[in-house]
């Protein structure tokens, strides 16, 4: 079960954006939360930091496994889902309604380098 | 095993005392301690008296399981039988009151001891010379690769910051070579588990600094091109590490020393017998080839300190108390008892393997050496997991084998029987992992919700790493100790 | 042949080989290429008897002198009840291994708990680990913690008052692991606060180590170093003697950031330096940096309350090269053992071990200055041990020591000499060995 929303802009690593203006909302699949199991803890960047494009800006963990986030796009954290720090597994229930962090993009174009919804089904059917 | 719910923190009571201490008898002293540097209220220690306390952890150990309970055939981790010899020895009076800044001249029976044991070392691995210093596998893994980075800096070989880990191995592998500044670069594995020697080719060059290896590898298979291996890496200048995580199938056998490997360590605690007391302390220490001599690290009991030496790596020489036990086991095993030591762990590997493949897929379907493989039940209707069969193992009275580990499946049940189990403890266990596979196919919800008769049953995971609680806190407890400042002196 | 820890008979041997599917216990290894199997007798003595081992560790231990120990430096003469000694060679303790599952660990795990508890209320920190290996790789785990916590700080700041193998070891790890490391100057036996200032002015730092009890035996004060250490984004990790906090100020209370040291002095005995439990704690913040394994509370199935090991997505297993460390195990038996002593202790009992230690080190003390040949170096507060400048020649004075029986007087780099006294040393034995320095010439 691999659930996907429409609209959404996908990166290899499982993570989704979705964009208003120049800001860039950023959370894991449901590729990725199935992948992990339950989930235990988010470490999260905080707000001020700089994310850069296919560089780390934080991890999930379950009990079994930890997975880093990848940023997909360059830009300035401008805030962070704190809702996450007492209830990680939001992001099992619904990984789409509970984003990670809203990030000021810097380069608005770097989202065309990702995937569209028919495109991360394709690429999960390889993983 | 029963339940039994007390910390010792519930059992004080204010005013009871567990300690018996001489009155002092000095005179009051004209200087004190400034109350700046003092704590404002005492620890909040638990008060119990000498019976409660050796009551309560009495009754903590009643819900343990050791090699001296049962079977505990934990695959990677050797739990062979502890000789009791070897706690007599390492609890002698003498032993235990050395201060190990003690002068060389007052303490040459210690320094036997250290002389002897790298010997034996040295015989049993063909390695030239041991460090003892190393704390437990995972330090001699950190020491051995100091002294291969040091080996390559010291000859001015500044460039080789890679090291190579196939991609079987053991967390431990890379994390150790990350504490140590190395850039690991995995190496893939053959589905037998042996390293694809194709694949390591590409990877050579002058950035490495080496490979780590076991041996058998982590499925319990010898690496049959062991010798082309060693001729490639020492061929691009690289040296060779060998885990010693896997040595005791080869006790008797086959030595490193001789198959080209330079640098090793040894876990005491599973090869040579000393317990694993419920995780330490254990033993690791690093055997070097000639060439690689100087570069042991400090502090050495040798008395010397060459320059090229990889740096102090422990307060002292290691773990003394520990490295006795494993001499005793050593003289106890003697050059004639070794011999046997090796097949006979081998053998009983091969004979649970033998026994059980049938209800148990065995991807690689090999003569194994001291461990093996399942890839979880053959028959998986039911959806009966690995967590599942070695949970119900408690219930029979077994401990479980390593589960999920190797990361080459994804069912991994890993069996290592050691050579200190007799046929019908292995008949035993043979008849309960059978009877587990029957269970998960006739009652499976019976199977997934194991253990039933153990004092806790499938503790919550996941709510104890989302909401940690790491310590004891009683809101009475501590005001009772609250503002008590106490009284004497300090 | 036979022996007693393999039960193998004959019989049992060629029903396994059988089933095996092999001919030989040769058979078993004939994968190993011949060039590399060992053919070779072993250069090991012959097999020993029970009796034989027994006489070779007697050997050892009679040709070792017998000394009452009057040095510290890291390792201290302090009293073991009994009841410790009988607790931790419990056989279900003893021949475990980490409590990988919890159903049948609940002892290990339980007492790793409490372990952790009392280490938090020694330190005054909020979280600790099950242990470490010794004192100064606690220490180095610190750094690399601390420097790990900053993400891209690569510089710790030591203090040079630290123990000489604390200072060595946390430079060895520092040194491979690519940190670069400078030492804080010390004014009068005590960190120099001023020193420390100007080199956290050159920036980068992400952790500062200093001793709560130093190289000295002084008692440091810290009043000012976790504001100047935080003002400048760093960590602040204090290195205490664990026994010491029943009285002194606690890293927590000197408001640092991390706690380490070496457990020996709860009890464990000297034993040539090993094993001994080292400690590492800190502030909730940094709990998921904290190293090593960590165990926690949580309920079963059955709603009763467990313990079980938690957090390990920090661990090697499971981060594999991106671990901050590659600790895997920890000294377990001797957190057993630290744990009963301090069960036994209480809080009076722990206070009472430093009184007496005190009141032995001062009066020692007293009658070493008043020989007419040491000189106090420096004017600060000791506890249990403290160094003294001396006319005489440091090598006759050891070796006078020695020779009466008394390890003390033990020289320093500095070319001081360094006494301890602990609450095994009785005023007889005081008087005894002060008399032998009296009559040295």
């Amino acid at each position: 079960m691999n659930r996907t929303l429409a609209g959404l802009h996908y990166s290899e690593s499982h993570e989704w954006v979705r964009t208003e203006g120049n800001i860039a909302i950023i959370g894991i699949t449901d590729f990725a939360q199935h992948a992990l199991g339950n989930l235990s803890y988010v470490d999260m960047p905080e707000v001020d930091d700089e994310v850069t494009a296919g560089e780390e800006f934080g991890a999930v963990e379950s009990v079994k496994a930890a997975n880093d986030l990848y940023s997909p796009v360059t830009g300035k954290v401008l805030e962070i889902n704190s809702e996450l720090e007492d209830a990680p597994e939001r992001l099992n229930v619904d990984p789409y309604a509970n984003w990670i962090i809203k990030v000021e993009m810097s380069d608005p174009s770097e989202i065309d380098g990702l995937m569209d919804e028919a495109a991360y089904i394709a690429f999960c059917e390889k993983e | 095993m029963k339940y039994y719910d007390k910390l010792i923190f519930e059992l004080s009571r204010k005013g009871r005392q567990g300690y018996s201490l001489p009155d002092t008898d000095w005179a009051e002293s004209t200087v004190s301690i400034p109350d700046g540097l003092k704590r404002a209220s005492m620890p909040a220690l638990p008060e119990v008296s000498e019976p409660d306390t050796v009551r309560h952890y009495t009754n903590l150990s009643d819900m343990n399981f050791g090699v001296d309970t049962g079977f505990y055939p934990l695959g990677s981790c050797t739990m062979k039988y502890n000789p009791k010899i070897n706690e007599e020895i390492a609890g002698m009076a003498g032993f235990q009151d050395i201060h190990p800044l003690q002068p060389r001249s007052t303490v040459p029976g210690v320094i036997k001891l250290y002389r002897d044991l790298s010997s034996a070392l040295s015989a049993i691995t063909g390695m030239a010379a041991f460090t003892l210093n190393p704390f437990a596998g995972a330090h001699g893994e950190l020491t051995g690769l100091m002294i291969m980075r040091r080996y390559h800096i010291c000859r001015g070989d500044l460039g080789r910051t890679r090291v190579i880990v196939p991609d079987s191995a053991h967390g431990t592998n890379p994390a150790s070579a990350a504490v140590c500044g190395l850039e690991t670069v995995q190496v893939k594995s053959l589905p037998d588990g042996t390293i694809d020697v194709g694949h390591l080719k590409t990877l050579l060059d002058d950035t490495v600094a080496g490979i780590m290896m076991t041996n058998p590898n982590t499925l319990g298979l010898f690496e049959t091109r062991i010798e082309e291996i060693a001729g490639l890496v020492h061929g691009c200048g690289g040296l060779l590490y060998y885990d010693g995580a896997n040595m005791n199938p080869l006790l008797g056998v086959a030595r490193p020393g001789d198959m080209g490997f330079d640098i090793m360590h040894l876990n005491l605690h599973k090869t040579f017998s000393t317990p694993h007391g419920g995780g330490g302390p254990g033993a690791g220490p690093v055997g070097v080839a000639e060439r690689l001599k100087p570069y042991l690290p400090l502090p050495r009991t040798d008395g010397e300190e060459p320059e090229e030496n990889a740096g102090r790596i422990s307060g002292f020489a290691g773990n003394f108390g520990v490295l006795m036990k494993a001499y005793a086991y050593i003289l106890m095993l003697g050059r004639q008892n070794i011999r046997m030591a090796g097949p006979l762990a081998a053998l009983n590997a091969n004979y649970i393997k033998e026994s059980l493949k049938d209800c148990y897929r065995l991807p690689v379907d090999r003569v194994c050496k001291h461990e093996f493989v399942f890839d979880g039940l053959e028959d998986r209707s039911t959806g009966v997991t690995t967590l599942d069969v070695a949970k119900r193992l408690l219930d029979y009275g077994f401990h479980a084998p390593t589960v999920y580990f190797p990361l080459l499946f994804h069912q991994s049940i890993m069996i290592e029987p050691t050579e200190t189990e007799s046929l019908e403890t292995l008949d035993a266990f043979i008849g309960v992992m059978r009877k587990i596979a029957r269970e998960a196919v006739e009652d499976p919800d019976m199977v997934k919700s194991a253990p039933h008769n153990t004092p806790v049953r499938r503790p919550d995971e996941t709510e104890a790493a989302r909401h940690p609680v790491l310590k004891f806190t009683d809101n009475r407890f501590n005001e009772d100790n609250y503002n008590r400042c106490g009284t004497g002196r300090l | 042949m036979s022996f007693a820890y393999f039960p193998h008979t004959p019989d049992d041997i060629a029903v396994m080989l059988e089933r095996a599917g092999v001919s030989s216990l040769e058979e078993l290894y004939s994968d190993i290429p011949d060039s590399l199997r060992f053919k070779g007798e072993y250069d090991l003595p012959d097999a020993m008897s029970e009796m034989e081992v027994r006489r070779y560790f007697e050997a050892l231990d009679r040709s070792n002198t017998k000394l009452t120990v009057f040095c510290g430096a890291g390792a201290y003469d302090h009293y073991t009840p009994s009841a410790v000694k009988y607790i931790v060679s419990r056989s279900e303790f003893l021949t475990a291994y980490t409590p990988y599952q919890a159903e049948i660990s609940q002892g290990t795990l339980r007492y790793i708990f409490e372990f952790q508890s009392m280490i938090c209320e020694l330190t005054g920190m909020d979280c600790a680990n099950a242990s470490m290996y010794d004192g100064p790789t606690s220490a180095a785990e610190a750094m690399l913690m601390s420097v790990a916590s900053s993400k891209k700080r690569r510089r710790i700041l030591v203090s040079s008052t630290l123990l000489p193998q604390v200072l060595d070891v946390v430079k060895t790890y520092a040194s491979y692991h690519g940190i670069r490391l400078d030492v804080v100057g010390q004014a009068g036996g005590n960190t120099s606060l001023s020193s420390l200032d100007a080199l956290l002015a050159e920036g980068d730092v992400a952790g500062v180590l200093v001793p709560g009890i130093n190289r000295y035996g002084i008692i440091e004060d810290l009043t000012g170093f976790a504001d100047a250490v935080h003002s400048s984004g760093a960590l602040l990790a204090v290195y205490s003697d664990p026994s010491s906090l029943a009285v002194l100020k606690t890293p927590g209370e000197w408001g640092a950031d991390i706690a380490c040291g070496d457990g020996q002095t709860l009890g464990i005995p000297l034993c040539f330096g090993g094993p001994y439990a080292g400690f590492l704690a800190c502030r909730q913040n940094l709990m998921r940096k904290l190293p090593g394994r960590i165990v926690g509370a949580t309920t079963d199935m059955d709603g009763r309350r467990s313990f079980v090991l938690t957090l390990q997505a920090r661990e090697q297993h499971i981060r594999r090269e991106k671990a901050t460390s590659n600790i895997c195990s920890n000294q377990s038996l001797m957190a057993l053992f630290v744990t009963v002593y301090l069960s036994l202790m209480g809080p009076d009992g722990l206070k009472k071990v430093n009184d007496l230690s005190y009141g032995g080190a001062h009066y020692l003390h007293d009658r070493l200055l008043a020989t007419g040949k040491f000189s106090d170096v420096f004017d600060r507060s000791f506890l249990k041990e403290f160094v003294l400048g001396t006319t005489l020649d440091t090598d006759v004075l050891q070796q006078s020591l020695l020779d009466a029986g008394f390890f003390g007087a033990l020289r320093t780099e500095e070319g001081y000499v360094s006494f301890c006294v602990t609450e095994r040393r009785t005023k007889a034995e005081i008087d005894a060995m002060v008399d032998v320095i009296d009559k040295i010439g």
